[in-house]
């Protein structure tokens, strides 16, 4: 009974062992290679579920289905424009034929360091033959859709001869070009970051500082441009104002004095002599007063019956 | 075991142990199995989520919400949150949500995820936020590897792109909901390229900002603004303080001189009327008026007069002798003798 169980157990495990040996799963997220004796029999194995295999010759190699990452290094490459900057990429990349990809790469480690170099050199190949303004911008703007506030803001205006997007498709053709023959698709190649190097960027900042200044310059002068302005206006209508004023005054107060001239005129006119007398009789009783010296001579007129008979 | 007679209760167990054990062993093992088959046959979608299952590591359906079966150990469920919206965060790190949400200190690592070049060659912080949920469970498992690293490099190449087809004042200041917007479009069109099943609800810029170096002269740049605005505030204050007055003055000037043209022709036709008047009796009898004109005059003048000196006209010898303080003798004479 005993032994009966235990040969019953190992026929079991046997069996078990044997299915394991025989089949094998592929997820949705792999293919699979089978190699008999280190040499690869049969096509590639892309559809995922339970497949069968010869136990203990044949072998599977997994190789990833999906959309795979490709992240490059912050390479320091100098623009067209002698700009230095720091370019990090990344990109999408798919393992398309299992079969080339184990025979060239071997593994993703392999693939990984391959598309280093080819990736990181044909984006140091394109940054170096482009213009900065070129990496950063992807289209031309419209001259009225952008508020200018600065001359350093213009370069936004300027035309550009590709713009980062068909760089990045350049980029991605012709790197795409030399990963065919590895069984790699390359699906996407993105420029990420683009950064100033850390000594250019305190030049960017010292440029940047000097900008905003002009732009506040430019403000303050502005302010008192306005302010002087406003201040000329007031002067202005100040002068038209009391000028007005005073001319309209001195027209009614010379025709005042016209009339009154033309009324005494006539008045007067009738006998010059009278007025004389009665006007300096007026006088003499205005101007004189307790401290006038009043040297009366008996001839005059007022003494005359003074002086007796005369 | 057998050979140890003296023990009464020994031998009554031996024979009875290994039943006992072999019976209980066998419905242990029997119940763990049932357990383990219903661990793994049954399983629970939460409310959020959706079950993709796989049998043999092959996709065969999705279930909803509540308990499932599935066939065990041939057949796995991964759960996907498809109704949860994700969330991912550039350039700052939310570390506990809250009332007062507590964020993780900026490390450059996270400083490099904001810093970015924009379309005038300057340079701009900009920090955002992408809400986005699972579309498709599907595309979201199985087609691509570290779905989350290259969304967040999706992220950034995009963000990079739309700035960098702006100025810099564009970016701090107007460009906001613009550059939401585009961002959102274009990580879309990329995901679906990408084949990630996700769809993207919103794009959200925190904190957008100039360089820390450069931010000083940002505000420079505002306070000059108000600057400017309070100057010409100030002038046409000043313009409103002084020239409403001026009118008001220049009505009073004009006004006055109305005023004194009244008075100058009133003045001059009172006198002339006068005049007319007396000179109309005065033609009658001239000479004896004009004497009586001067004679009361001279009665109404001399008592004013503080000092009187009368001269008789053969003693002008006297005249000399006077200390005069100098002032207008000459002419009083004159005038006083004047009047013949």
């Amino acid at each position: 009974m005993n032994r009966a169980t235990t040969i019953q157990l190992i026929i079991l495990l046997g069996i078990v062992f044997l299915m394991g040996q025989a089949t094998y799963t592929v997820s949705e997220t792999e293919q699979v290679i089978i190699t008999q004796f280190g040499e690869p029999v049969g096509d590639p194995v892309t559809s995922p579920g339970l497949h069968f295999k010869v136990p203990f010759v044949q072998k599977i190699n997994v190789f990833d289905n999906r959309f795979l990452e490709w992240d490059g290094n912050p390479n320091q490459v100098p623009t067209r424009d002698r700009r230095f900057i720091l370019v990090d990429t990344y990109a999408r990349w798919r393992i398309t034929d299992p079969l080339l990809f184990f025979q060239r790469l071997r593994d993703e480690r392999g693939a990984q360091s391959r598309l280093d170099d080819i990736l990181d050199g044909e984006t140091r190949n394109a940054v170096a033959q482009h213009n900065l303004i070129e990496l950063v911008r992807s289209t031309n703007r419209n001259a009225e859709d952008v508020q200018i506030e600065s001359e350093e803001e213009e370069v936004i205006l300027e035309a550009l001869e590709l713009g980062r997007q068909a760089i990045q498709t350049e980029i991605l053709e012709t790197a795409a070009g030399r990963t065919s023959d590895l069984g790699i698709e390359l699906l996407d190649l993105r420029l990420k970051r683009i950064n100033y190097v850390t000594e250019v960027q305190q030049d960017v900042f010292a440029r940047m500082i000097a900008e905003r200044q002009r732009v506040a310059e430019e403000f303050r002068s502005e302010g008192q441009g306005e302010a002087a302005r406003i201040d000329g206006e007031r002067e202005l209508e100040l002068a038209i104002i009391q000028s007005e004023a005073y001319r309209i005054a001195e027209e009614l107060r010379g025709k005042a004095d016209a009339t009154a001239t033309a009324v005494y005129a006539e008045a007067y006119n009738r006998d010059p002599d009278f007025y004389a007398f009665t006007k300096s009789m007026e006088t003499y009783e205005q101007t004189m007063d307790g401290e006038t010296l009043f040297i009366l001579g008996t001839d005059s007129e007022f003494m005359r019956f003074f002086d007796g008979d005369r | 075991m057998a050979d140890l007679p003296n023990i009464d209760f020994k031998r009554i167990e031996i024979p009875k142990m290994p039943n006992l054990q072999r019976g209980s062993l066998a419905a242990i093992i029997a119940g763990l199995v049932v357990v383990m088959a219903g661990f793994s046959t049954l399983y629970q979608v939460q409310p959020e989520e959706v079950g993709v299952v796989l049998r043999f590591g092959r996709f065969v359906r999705t279930t909803e919400p509540g308990l499932r079966a599935k066939i065990p150990f041939a057949e796995e469920v991964r759960k996907v949150p498809v109704q949860r919206q994700l969330k991912q965060e550039f350039g700052f790190r939310t570390v506990e949500a809250g009332i007062q949400t507590q964020y993780a200190e900026t490390t450059r690592d996270l400083a490099g995820e904001a810093v970015m070049l924009t379309g005038d060659l300057n340079v701009a912080v900009v920090e955002w936020i992408v809400q986005y949920r699972v579309d498709d469970p599907y595309l979201y498992l199985f087609k691509v590897r570290n779905l989350e690293e290259t969304f967040r490099a999706m992220n950034e190449a995009v963000m990079r792109e739309v700035v960098g087809d702006r100025t810099v004042t564009e970016v701090v200041t107007v460009g906001r909901q613009d550059i939401e917007a585009q961002v959102g479009l274009r990580l879309q069109e990329m995901a679906n390229q990408y084949e990630m099943g996700i769809a993207i609800d919103q794009v959200v810029l925190q904190d957008v900002n100039p360089p820390d170096p450069v931010k000083p002269s940002w505000d420079e740049v505002s306070q000059a603004q108000q600057q400017r605005d309070r100057m010409i505030n100030e002038a046409q204050a000043e313009f409103n303080r002084v020239i409403p007055r001026a009118r008001g003055e220049a009505q009073q000037a004009i006004l006055q001189a109305e005023g004194y043209a009244l008075d100058r022709t009133n003045r001059a036709e009172g006198d002339s009327a006068r005049f007319t008047a007396i000179y109309t009796e005065y033609r009658l009898a001239p000479e004896v008026t004009r004497k009586r004109l001067y004679l009361e005059t001279m009665q109404r003048v001399i008592p004013k007069v503080g000092r009187k000196l009368y001269v008789d006209e053969n003693t002008t010898g006297v005249l000399p002798l006077l200390s005069l303080d100098g002032t207008a003798t000459r002419p009083t004479a004159d005038s006083a003798t004047g009047g013949n």
